[in-house]
């Protein structure tokens, strides 16, 4: 009987405990939780205050936001994802996961739901980002390429008056830079094993008239305009006109060196001309940046292409499996809406074609100290900025591409064999 | 003989027994025999991390794929190497460090306190700082060898896949001789002190009695260091993704950063799940080698 009467009460503490522990929240407001990245665009700051906006205006919603940085962000969704019902409503996806997670069943299919005239407004581009065989996952959000930057005041030293339009013509600038005694090493990239090679390989490999792959979806990086660019890449490390370290740094290490004046050359996110040029905190150059078109291989620049760079953009999505998919995607509207995006534009910049034009491209440019330059240099970039392959398999394949990079730089493989390995292994993910 | 009521209290106290022990099994089982059970039946289907309930068996493909390649035997040979470079260093640096303290010179309290900061650094924050250190343009490294006048210019170190693989082995060694010094100072301060008189009143010098008289005794403790030690650097992850993310050109991928790429970044759960059973027979077999090696009975006590 004593018995009997403790295992009841041992029963009947479990059963309060797994009640704590699965509990339903009390009606009220439904809450959106959304994952986003503290790291370029908007400050937390400014993403709170529009948080902030949004539950004021629609009380029957309560939107929560959670922040990490981007290297976490891929890896953090897809543990995420795997509950039901899932941790996160709204996410924060980069252009070359939406393949990988449209296919994963990850993200709800908004095509239907984005009228004509926000479809026409959005810069054409823009949509690319978060579209995958034609359906629409979610609103673009982050536009973004590499974009170049020199340092006019060593450009200057060196006798020269203009920024090079060519890769040929930044070589030519770089060797007398380097005589000179002006930097060591003209030149900074980031082309260690990260994503971030492969942007700085995409940007170089559009301006020589290459492809990332083919109309087919089979790799064309390892054909002769890829293994010219991998050659080049390599050469100028031998030459000591592109920073011998590049092999290890990442998009940071390429604003760090930069920003200490010792490259004369850099290309970098939009975010580095804010840091580099005006902030007297974090570089030693201020007042000597500058920003100009990507520079092409001669030949593509003889046949009239004037630039080529690489798009990294992103977008914002509702997760499928989410039980307040509504809710969400007003958020998400909200976010990215037209008023929110020109009130908040000073970190980034507007995926609406009309601010770019008349009085509000005025208006836009004169939002803080850096926009002046960086709108209409994103104007005048942006067309030339090439997406990376759409595909599931995305980052297996780009890991391969890395090594790839790396072996020919490293100069464990030559650039046509370390290319057509990675190409093998494209293939190989391809027919899986 | 038993009477009737003593069985029932037995039952009784058994039965209690369980009810009290039931929590903690039911923890046990959730936390750790679940999962690694779960690790097993996943390790032998292709589960997509994207949908992680086990789903097509596949058998022993997902095993067999990697003893085929040739990334996972590189990857193996590296963390062999990291293991033994990086142990072995630890353990001679360790060992000196424990006998400078146990020797008690001028300062050795403050030595000893001091030698906790590396071991209480966490990994990551370990792996940023060295990460500045081996900065090409701007890093500790360089500025020392250059005003040293060793360098005469400032080089790149991690562009290298060897060099790179020692120096993530040089950062992981800073951080964890403290660990091992500490173990074998407290161990050699709970040596009786009589074995080692009476050696020197029999004319022992130092070498021999340190040699044959307090490392046999050490033994236990050395051996506790050198098992905690190796699983940890054999399983060694953090310190990598931080200083170098695996390069340059796979230079310093080792087997735990490989199941992390496999799982996570390209969710195979299946292969993932696979590898991390590979590692742990791994981990097993070493751990089994340490304990015939060092572990004799004459020793103990």
């Amino acid at each position: 009987m004593r018995g009997l009467s403790r295992l009841l009460v041992f029963v009947v503490l479990v059963a309060l405990l797994l009640a704590g522990c699965g509990g339903q929240a009390a009606a009220g407001p439904k809450v959106v939780k959304v994952l986003a990245m503290q790291q370029a665009g908007p400050t937390p700051e400014e993403m709170n205050a529009i948080v902030a906006e949004f539950n004021e205006k629609n009380p029957n919603v309560k939107v929560e936001i959670e922040y990490v940085s981007y290297d976490a962000l891929h890896d953090k969704i897809v543990t995420a994802m795997a509950t039901t019902p899932p941790s996160y409503d709204v996410i924060l996806v980069d252009d070359i996961w939406y393949a990988e997670f449209a296919k994963a069943g990850y993200l709800w299919d908004v095509t239907d739901r984005v009228d004509a005239q926000t479809k026409e407004k959005v810069f054409a581009a823009a949509w690319d980002i978060t579209t995958v065989n034609g359906r629409i996952y979610g609103m673009p959000w982050l536009l973004d390429a590499k974009y170049f930057y020199y340092n006019e005041k060593i450009l200057k030293e060196a006798g020269f008056d203009h920024p090079p339009a060519t890769w040929e013509e930044l070589v030519e600038q770089a060797r007398v830079i380097k005589e000179k005694g002006l930097v060591e090493y003209p030149i900074a990239w980031s082309w260690a094993q990260a994503e971030a090679a492969i942007c700085d390989f995409v940007a170089l490999l559009y301006g020589n008239g290459g492809r990332f792959v083919d109309d087919q979806g089979k790799p064309a990086f390892n054909d002769e305009k890829g293994v010219q660019v991998l050659e080049w890449m390599v050469k100028t490390i031998d030459e000591g006109i592109s920073n011998p370290a590049s092999v290890s740094y990442v998009e940071e290490d390429v604003r760090n060196v930069f920003s200490q004046g010792k490259a004369a050359f850099a290309l970098n996110w939009l975010y580095m001309y804010d840091l580099a040029a005006l902030d007297e905190k974090e570089s030693q150059v201020v007042g000597q940046v500058k920003m100009s078109l990507v520079p092409v291989f001669e030949a593509m620049a003889k046949q009239g292409l004037k630039s080529a760079t690489i798009n990294g953009s992103m977008g914002f999505s509702v997760v499928d499996k989410s039980p307040n998919r509504e809710a969400a995607w007003e958020y998400v509207k909200y976010l990215t809406s037209e008023d929110v995006q020109k009130r908040y534009a000073a970190h980034l910049l507007p995926i609406w074609s009309a601010n770019y034009e008349g009085e509000a491209l005025e208006a836009l440019k004169a939002l803080n100290p850096a926009t002046p330059v960086t709108v209409p240099m994103f104007k005048e970039q942006f067309p030339y900025a090439h997406v990376r392959p759409k595909v599931p398999y995305y980052l297996e394949g780009s890991k391969a591409l890395q090594l790839a990079l790396q072996e020919a730089l490293t100069k464990q493989k030559t650039p046509a064999q370390a290319l057509n390995d990675a190409a093998a292994k494209w293939v190989e993910l391809q027919s899986k | 003989m038993r009477s009737p009521k003593t069985i029932s209290l037995l039952q009784h106290e058994i039965r209690e027994g369980v009810l009290f022990l039931l929590p903690a099994m039911v923890l046990i089982f959730g936390i750790t025999l679940f999962p690694i059970l779960f690790t097993f039946v996943l390790s032998f289907t292709d589960t997509p991390l994207s949908n992680p309930s086990p789903q097509n068996f596949v058998g022993l493909s997902n095993y067999l794929s990697f003893l085929r390649s040739t990334q996972f035997w590189q990857a193996i040979w590296r963390t062999l190497y990291f293991t033994v470079v990086s142990v072995g260093v630890e353990l001679l640096l360790g060992l000196g460090i424990a006998l400078l303290i146990h020797a008690r010179p001028p300062g050795w309290a403050f030595l000893r306190t001091s030698l906790i900061i590396p071991w209480a650094v966490p990994t990551i924050v370990n792996g940023a700082l060295w990460r500045w250190i081996y900065n090409a343009d701007y890093g500790a490294l360089n500025g020392l060898l250059y005003s040293l006048g060793i360098i005469d210019k400032y080089r790149p170190w991690l562009t290298e896949p060897m060099r790179a693989l020692n120096l993530v082995i040089v950062a992981d060694i800073w951080h964890s001789v403290p660990f091992i010094a500490l173990i074998l100072q407290a161990a050699l301060a709970t040596l009786p002190l009589e074995l080692d008189e009476a050696a020197a009143v029999d004319g022992a010098n130092a070498w021999q009695r340190f040699w044959l008289i307090r490392l046999p005794l050490l033994r236990p403790a050395i051996l506790v260091a050198l098992v905690i030690r190796t699983v940890e650097a054999f399983r060694v992850f953090d310190i990598i993704y931080v200083i170098t993310q695996g390069g340059p050109a796979f230079g310093t991928v080792t087997i735990s950063y490989l199941t992390y790429l496999e799982s996570f970044s390209y969710g195979h759960l299946g292969s993932g799940a696979a590898l991390s059973f590979l590692i742990t027979l791994f981990t097993l077999a070493m751990a089994l080698i340490y304990v015939r090696l060092l572990y004799r009975p004459e020793v103990q006590g």
